[in-house]
């Protein structure tokens, strides 16, 4: 039906938009490259020079970066498995009848909300200090013990707060997802004598699928750029307990203004995150056409 | 035909429910009250819950040590100045690809996706040193801009979604009747529009006001929101409870409300369109 004046307008109107990101993406992205092939420090201006692959085999030679990529891995693997489970039995609570289901809703999905430098500091503060914190008290109350969370478990604890923010997407998508479940197949399956089980893993499990993998690319996502929770708990320690890879760029750009190295380390979190994009890029895609 | 629930069923599942939401809740509401406590009382051991002084001492302090209004200020800007700048790059853009798609419209929709896809760390060195260059560090333009930009996938995404759901007849309808391209834009499109920029509206103030990678790198002092601002608790001002809980408080009760009232285009809007 588009007529040629339809057309143009719609190509007027898309300019900006296009254009913007266009720029957005393409000139900090090549820089990027550019610098990752020179040797170049805020600190010794006018000394740059092209180094070829250099700052690449500095990157992958330094041991800091093998810890930072399995930190990261680690931490997005263990966010991943404790929202996907935890958003499905508790997507599963959330759908039966109750009273006061909208408030509860609400409790729950609260966390999301909270800046991320705000839960991280509650949480080390008011939650996990080793004297005067909550779970200490806890802990305490029940003879055990208290644990000395960014000392003793320092990664996990990252784990637990970004979890705790997490948990809320995670839940809610999922339970989108089950609302849409047609009463009627259920009440068949139920008929035709599937027990709890049976019914969660031929039934319910294939239809969130789809939300199940779409909530673990975004997350993923989301997770590989974790960045103000270590900042303010623990800036990447002890050592480099909590160091990940968004982490252990930023120190090497804007702590020892090494642009090289940083930006090699950016090329290879990006190719990184592009990996998981690609999944993500095509299920978003298949929804297009349907 | 709705499945009978025994009431011992409901209950239990009520009494379950609840306990969960409350543990879930329970740092948010525990921030809240620590807010009203003496700072004393903040980190008495066995914890007081309900049984302490309440006081609004803390709320003045923070305002009169720090200047807190200030962040909140320059956090309502950044967020809704780029949620504004974005809408008005995007309705144009979201509206051409949803009522004149052409065959690449879903190659340009997914290149935007992408965009969104590209770790902030992979372009933190060139937009810091072009910001430093051009000035723009710690200011509200340049925030405004890379929250904008960020964020610009999302609301192009949320609006398209939106905007495919509006009937095409209405539109050739208007059309036969002589109205032109501004008229049908103005008059037929965006009141049928509304609710849907609405909620991406609401969802991108979210999104900006919580940002914490850009923010934390590229503001300081003049253009900081509140992102910045609380975390310069972490060093020992972390140590005064009762002042970071009160900060904590302002800085997530808007977004919390708006969060809650935004739930069903959260859904939409985080997965672009792929759960509704």
């Amino acid at each position: 039906m588009a007529t040629l004046q339809t057309q143009t307008a719609a190509r007027f109107m898309m300019a900006p938009a296009v254009l913007l990101l266009l720029a957005w993406m393409i000139v900090p992205l090549s820089m990027t490259l550019w610098f990752s092939f020179q040797r170049y420090n805020l600190l010794m201006p006018g000394m740059e020079y092209f180094t070829g692959f250099d700052n690449y085999r500095y990157f992958f030679a330094n041991p800091n970066f093998w810890a930072a990529l399995t930190n990261t891995l680690v931490l997005v693997g263990g966010v991943l498995a404790i929202t996907l489970i935890g958003g499905t039995l508790l997507a599963l609570l959330l759908d039966q009848p109750m009273f006061g289901q909208g408030i509860v809703r609400l409790l729950v999905i609260a966390p999301f909300f909270v800046m991320p430098t705000v839960s991280a500091l509650v949480w080390k503060n008011m939650l996990m200090h080793p004297v005067n914190g909550f779970f200490a008290w806890l802990a305490r109350v029940f003879g055990f013990q208290p644990i000395d969370w960014f000392a003793q478990l320092p990664l996990f604890s990252i784990i637990m707060i970004v979890a705790w923010q997490w948990l809320p997407f995670a839940t809610l998508i999922i339970l989108t997802a089950l609302q849409s479940l047609n009463e009627e197949q259920r009440e068949a399956a139920e008929l035709d004598g599937a027990g709890p089980l049976s019914m969660f893993f031929y039934i319910i499990l294939p239809h969130i699928a789809r939300a199940l993998t779409v909530v673990m690319l975004i997350e993923t996502i989301f997770l590989l750029s974790i960045f103000a929770e270590i900042l303010v708990t623990t800036n990447g320690g002890p050592g480099t307990a909590t160091t990940n890879l968004t982490f252990l760029i930023y120190m090497q750009s804007l702590l020892q203004f090494d642009v090289g190295l940083a930006s090699a380390g950016g090329i290879v979190a990006v190719i990184l995150a592009n990996i998981v994009a690609i999944f993500l890029l095509r299920i978003v895609g298949k929804n297009l056409e349907a | 035909m709705a499945r009978q629930i025994s009431f011992r069923r409901k209950l239990g599942f009520t009494f379950l429910a609840w306990a969960i939401g409350l543990i879930i809740f329970f740092p948010i509401l525990w921030t809240v009250l620590t807010s009203f406590k003496p700072e004393g009382q903040a980190i008495a051991i066995p914890p007081r819950f309900f049984d302490f002084d309440w006081t609004l001492e803390n709320y003045e302090t923070v305002q009169s040590r720090s200047n807190y209004f200030r962040h909140f200020s320059n956090s309502v800007i950044s967020a809704v100045g780029s949620t504004l700048l974005g809408l008005l790059i995007a309705v144009p853009a979201a509206w051409a690809m949803a009522f004149s798609p052409t065959k690449r419209t879903k190659d340009v929709l997914m290149w935007m996706l992408s965009t969104k896809m590209l770790p902030a760390v992979g372009v933190l060195v060139p937009i810091y040193l072009i910001f430093r260059d051009l000035r723009l560090l710690d200011s509200h333009i340049g925030l405004i801009f890379v929250l904008t930009m960020i964020n610009l996938p999302i609301i192009v995404w949320m609006l398209f979604t939106y905007f495919k759901e509006i009937p095409v007849d209405i539109l050739e309808a208007a059309r036969m009747d002589g109205a032109n391209l501004r008229q049908e834009v103005i008059y037929v499109l965006t009141p049928m529009a509304i609710p849907g920029i609405a909620s991406t509206l609401l969802l991108n103030v979210i999104l900006a006001w919580n940002e914490a990678f850009w923010t934390l790198n590229l503001t300081t002092t003049n253009a900081a929101p509140l992102t910045t601002f609380i975390a310069s608790y972490s060093s020992p001002e972390g140590l005064f409870w009762a002042k970071l809980s009160a900060a904590s408080t302002l800085a997530i009760a808007p977004i919390l409300i708006m969060g809650w009232f935004s739930q069903k285009q959260l859904v939409r809007g985080l997965t672009f369109g792929a759960v509704k």
